[in-house]
């Protein structure tokens, strides 16, 4: 028997400290796959708030010790497609030296968003479901136009068993979240959010799934506050035993 | 550029709550966004053609000094005057000596965005003489004294009620709302304009350097009327529009009416090569090309560089997020939506898009909507850097993430930052959630729940975890 797969668990900075369940989750997910999960102690933020700010002096700090941390990793899962572009498209251009650069590189093909690792690196694909009835995915901009990837996550939802997937209207439209946008832009960020609310009602679906911390903070902050009985799940938190 | 009195915020949110522009906006963009995705669609060889396109607007910038001699020779060569504006003041200065030394009293104008840039109607009516606009949308706002809100459809903030109004007050015409009733007014009007104009102003989309052809793509017929009507033609073009040849004009032709409101092409596609020959039954006598830097010659090596690529065909605003919120006017400069905030910064300069810069949440529809894939995002957070590094930013945001980046940037003080996070919770959080944060914080949660830090983070959970 080959040895099991290795995965280290990039858990992120809105992961750890506000959604911990879901890293849980996928920790006990991956195990049940028979991949031997590690948790490199050390790591905090990918660096992403400060490279989109323009802070990429201080970004480039981040990357290069997030390089460190998970150099002996085999691979390298991140729950946010934001997260997981960062290290894939921009630490190789930030860290600097050429050493650095080529070990930057070598992370970014070894690291990848959940549903990637899942569908094209585990080949997994048929789960049962956490949640029963009608569910939808929101495409994170990053995740769909930063990773171009819109199938795998599709090809475990629409598998579930247990749910039916619909699309959503306007899936791949922003949900208004962008990081600091949402705050230096209260306003146009909300009137934006509003519109994927509307388009995740008139789906019909009772879930709305999606692949990014960031978008599920947005999207939950504003289904809490209209008292909606609609739910915002990450993929970890749907996928439940394989089948 | 003219001096705004309020905030992008302000204005952002003055738009948010203008109930008419709500309405016209989200049908118009959504409209040009589906026609656009449809176009593509039925077109299997559109993706490679952008890249060519891209790959020939790339060239074209590389050897720009060579193609831009060639346009002016063959300009000339064809019996036009070609003309090199360094600023927008000599472009002006240019188009008004042509005005007074013809004489001309009327200019009728198709629509230009190069001219708004160049702030050209002002000048225009404060020398004697009056521009009238013949675009329909340019028409009304021209009516209604304001400035485009769209690259590609100007008054695409109006509603059809609002222009019937506009029409009724400023025309004394009574009219219903109906698109139909409205052109034939407006084009009633400007019928006796076009016979009284001596001068006829366009842009152009491209300029041919091989034959010294100027390319108007429109879609009223004005356009040719503005060209062959008047006696003299002036057509002012930012210069990074010259094309080297015919053939490549062919592959911009291709993509951009698909882009713009996906059409196959637009309805006119208008070559002009020079005045009038003789033994030509129209055109104009003289023929004027004004090639205008503005500070694109600036950008050929400066990190904007990609914006020189643009076509002006409006899809990276019907798709963006920000712009379909807000429309054009709350950008405050000629050029709205994403590839407006770089020209913006190109032509006045990083203190004009201090605020701007951040009127995106980077989610990259734009770049995937744009026939020439300009990375507009990467150039978004280009100048972001650029405003931090000159510290530009106001100084509480750059303490802030100064703070954020010593915080993640130790595992040690990023730990320590989470009991601390949960003692200031404390007071804020009823039944697992955070409604309200106070002093300047609320920004986040006037509209939105805030989670708060768990009570035991993934990291604090990770030793038990382990041992499962």
């Amino acid at each position: 028997m080959s040895p099991p797969l290795r995965a280290a668990l990039m858990v992120t900075c809105l992961g750890d400290m506000f959604y911990p369940e879901v890293g849980v989750k996928i920790v006990r997910l991956l195990r049940r796959l028979g991949v031997a999960v590690e948790f490199p102690s050390g790591q905090t933020c990918c660096g992403l708030p400060l490279f989109n700010s323009g802070y990429h002096r201080e970004a480039a700090a981040i990357a290069r010790r997030t390089v460190a941390l998970f150099r002996d990793s085999e691979h390298v899962v991140v729950p946010s497609g934001s997260c997981a572009w960062m290290v894939k498209h921009e630490y190789p251009g930030l860290v600097g030296e050429p050493g650095a650069r080529r070990e930057a590189e070598a992370l970014a093909r070894r690291t990848h968003e959940l549903s990637q690792f899942l569908v094209n690196v585990l080949g997994r694909t048929r789960f049962r479901s956490e949640t029963p009835g009608r569910i939808t995915y929101h495409d994170s901009c990053h995740l769909l136009r930063g990773l171009h990837e819109a199938s795998a996550p599709r090809t475990l939802l629409g598998h579930l068993e247990g749910a039916e997937f619909v699309e959503l209207p306007g899936s791949d439209e922003c949900c208004g979240f962008g990081g600091s946008f949402a705050v230096r832009l209260p306003e146009v960020s909300t009137a934006v959010l509003d519109k994927k609310l509307a388009n995740a009602e008139a789906s019909g679906a009772g879930c709305l799934v999606a692949c990014d911390a960031g978008c599920l903070m947005q999207i939950r902050g504003g289904l809490a506050r209209r008292g909606s009985r609609l739910r915002a799940l990450h993929l970890a938190e749907i996928l439940g035993g394989d089948v | 550029m003219r001096e705004m009195a309020t905030s992008f915020r302000d204005r952002a949110g003055h738009a948010l709550r203008d109930g008419f522009l709500q309405e016209a906006l989200t049908i118009a963009t959504t409209k040009f966004k589906e026609l656009r995705r449809e176009a593509f669609e039925d077109f299997p060889e559109g993706e490679a053609l952008r890249d060519r396109a891209r790959e020939i607007k790339e060239a074209t910038l590389q050897r720009l000094d060579h193609h831009l001699e060639r346009l002016v020779e063959s300009v000339e060569r064809v019996g036009g005057h070609a003309h090199y504006a360094t600023t927008s003041e000599e472009a002006r200065r240019i188009i008004l000596d042509i005005a007074r030394r013809t004489g001309a009293r009327m200019a009728v104008k198709s629509k230009s965005m190069a001219t708004e840039e160049i702030h050209l109607n002002e000048a225009l009516a404060e020398a004697g003489v009056t521009p009238v606009e013949t675009d329909l949308g340019e028409y009304i706002i021209q009516l209604a004294h304001e400035r485009p809100s769209h690259i590609i459809a100007p008054a695409i903030h109006k509603t059809k009620g609002q222009v019937a109004e506009l029409f009724a007050r400023e025309l004394r015409r009574q009219v219903a709302a109906d698109p139909e009733a409205l052109t034939r007014i407006a084009r009633d009007e400007l019928r006796e304009k076009f016979l009284r104009a001596d001068l006829g102003i366009t842009g152009a989309n491209f300029a041919v350097a091989e034959t010294g052809t100027v390319v108007l793509v429109t879609n009223e017929g004005n356009g040719r009327m503005v060209t062959s009507l008047p006696r003299v033609h002036v057509a002012v073009m930012g210069l990074e529009k010259v094309v080297p040849s015919l053939t490549d004009l062919m592959v911009f032709l291709a993509i951009l009416a698909k882009s713009a409101t996906g059409q196959k092409l637009s309805v006119y596609t208008t070559l002009i090569q020079g005045p009038r020959r003789a033994g030509e039954l129209e055109g104009p006598e003289e023929f004027h090309l004004v090639l205008l830097d503005n500070g694109r010659i600036g950008q050929l090596a400066g990190p904007l560089r990609e914006s020189l690529y643009c076509l002006r065909c409006g899809a990276c605003l019907n798709v963006c997020p920000v712009y379909r919120q807000i429309g054009g006017h709350a950008y405050g400069h000629t050029y709205p939506g994403p590839i407006g905030i770089l020209l913006t910064a190109m032509q006045h300069g990083i203190g004009s898009v201090k605020d701007l810069a951040h009127a995106s949440s980077l989610c990259g529809a734009c770049a995937d909507a744009c026939p020439v894939r300009i990375d507009i995002p990467k150039m978004l957070i280009e100048l972001r850097r650029e405003i931090d590094e000159r510290r530009i930013a106001p100084w509480p945001e750059r303490l802030v993430f100064a703070l954020f980046a010593r915080v993640v940037g130790s595992h040690v003080l990023y730990r320590l930052a989470v009991p601390i996070a949960r003692l200031l919770q404390r007071p804020l959080v009823r039944r697992g959630t955070i409604r309200r944060l106070p002093l300047g914080f609320g920004a986040w949660t006037r509209t939105r729940d805030l989670p708060p830090v768990a009570s035991r983070t993934f990291r604090e959970r990770w030793r038990e975890l382990e041992r499962e």
